[in-house]
């Protein structure tokens, strides 16, 4: 039960795009396309289930027998980049499919945002090891839910007769607004039911 | 020491991160809930990135081309976590409030941007200055936001009430849609006063920038 809520937490109630602000920069800078918007989603999970379990190890079996919880944001960052660094090297020797489809998105995710903020999330909730993966896998998924719906919009915006001065992140801006109210009915759906 | 002034105000003005770049913006929605809020953001990422800049700016003669970026992002990590602890221990209401949002100072592109740009080429007094100008850039956006946010979501200014008796806020705009939807107008009406200056015959100075959201993304 409790990861069923973290699931639907995750992915509807509070999503990183539309509640708690988290990747905004490839949310806004790759979702031209549906295309290159799943490639980036598939990216993205695959890093934050990866970085989740290897940030909670971090943390339980090193920072906090040494008392060195101060040292997080240091020691997080780092895992979490030469972590990208090395699934891309692995993803190149293994499957060069994957890597052609993957490539390209795999170093942007070190400064997005959004893997940063579930290793730090985990820790302050104090997840298990298994809650802390699912709790990324979720929540990532619930990510590139956000950026597919907004690729799908936004490719549509070709047709339309948008005024010169909103025309690029105004827009996007204003349209992630609207999608984010529609959002907040998950929040009445799933009340009572889960939380 | 020209140079150094129009550094500064290149920041403020010119490439302001928030309105003119658009860039580093998941902390500008997210913490712009209540002015104050917006001000110690401004002042945390002014620290890291002023402090940042000087040290790379040292360092730069002695830095190898191959390892800069991890090197850059050890910085900025040490920095942040100095903000974080001094922001824990002297403002802890703050703190709690803007959370999560002081460690991600870190991943801030606003920040390894300029380290990359300006910090690792030039000298140190130009770096404190790029540091200072971006950094006054993005509080001045923040505020901004934070103030259309904060006055028409709780009718309230730094927690003071400044609207008539029978105002009723409307409480979407301190929620997330508010935040999206205030950014887009005002990334909007930047774009609208930024074309109108620049078809008056005498204020041609900022046509180079380009408007807002169009030069950079990501």
């Amino acid at each position: 039960m409790e990861f069923i809520a973290i699931i639907v937490g995750g992915i509807f109630i509070n999503n990183y795009i539309f509640s708690r602000f988290l990747g905004l920069c490839p949310f806004l800078g790759v979702s031209k396309q549906i295309e290159t918007a799943s490639g980036m989603g598939m990216a993205v999970v695959f890093v934050m289930a990866l970085a989740s379990a290897v940030t909670w190890l971090i943390q339980h079996f090193i920072l906090v027998p040494l008392e060195l919880e101060y040292m997080q944001t240091v020691a997080f960052i780092l895992v979490i980049a030469s972590l990208v660094q090395f699934v891309e090297m692995v993803i190149m020797k293994v499957s060069p499919e994957l890597y052609q489809a993957l490539g390209i998105y795999l170093p942007l995710i070190t400064t997005n945002c959004a893997v940063l903020g579930v290793a730090i999330l985990n820790v302050t909730e104090d997840y298990g090891f298994l809650a802390a993966v699912v709790n990324g896998t979720a929540s990532a998924l619930g990510w590139t839910l956000a950026i597919l719906l907004f690729a799908g919009i936004r490719e549509r915006w070709v047709f339309n007769d948008i005024p010169a001065s909103m025309q690029g992140f105004p827009i996007a801006l204003v349209s992630t607004g609207l999608m984010s109210i529609a959002f907040f009915g998950f929040q009445g759906l799933f009340r009572g039911i889960l939380f | 020491m020209g140079r150094m002034v129009s550094t500064f105000f290149n920041g403020v003005i010119n490439e302001n991160p928030t309105l003119r770049l658009v860039i580093g913006m998941c902390p500008v929605l997210a913490v712009t809930t209540a002015v104050v809020n917006g001000f110690w953001m401004g002042v945390a990422v002014i620290f890291v990135l002023t402090a940042s800049n000087i040290l790379i700016s040292l360092l730069r003669n002695v830095t190898p081309a191959q390892v800069r970026i991890p090197f850059f992002i050890v910085v900025i990590a040490t920095f942040t976590t100095i903000a974080d602890l001094v922001l824990a221990a002297f403002q802890p209401d703050i703190h709690a409030t803007l959370g999560l949002f002081i460690p991600l100072i870190v991943v801030n592109c606003i920040i390894l941007g300029r380290a990359e740009a300006v910090a690792s080429r030039n000298t140190v007094p130009l770096s404190i200055m790029d540091g200072l100008g971006m950094g006054t850039g993005f509080t001045l956006a923040l505020i901004i936001l934070a103030s259309i946010r904060e006055i028409l979501g709780a009718g309230t200014w730094f927690g003071l009430p400044v609207m008539p008796e029978g105002f009723e806020p409307a409480v979407v705009m301190i929620l997330p849609p508010g935040a999206f939807v205030s950014l887009g107008f005002l990334l909007g009406a930047m774009n609208l006063i930024t074309a109108r200056l620049s078809n008056r015959p005498m204020g041609s100075k900022s046509q180079s920038s380009g408007s807002a959201g169009q030069k950079l993304e990501g």
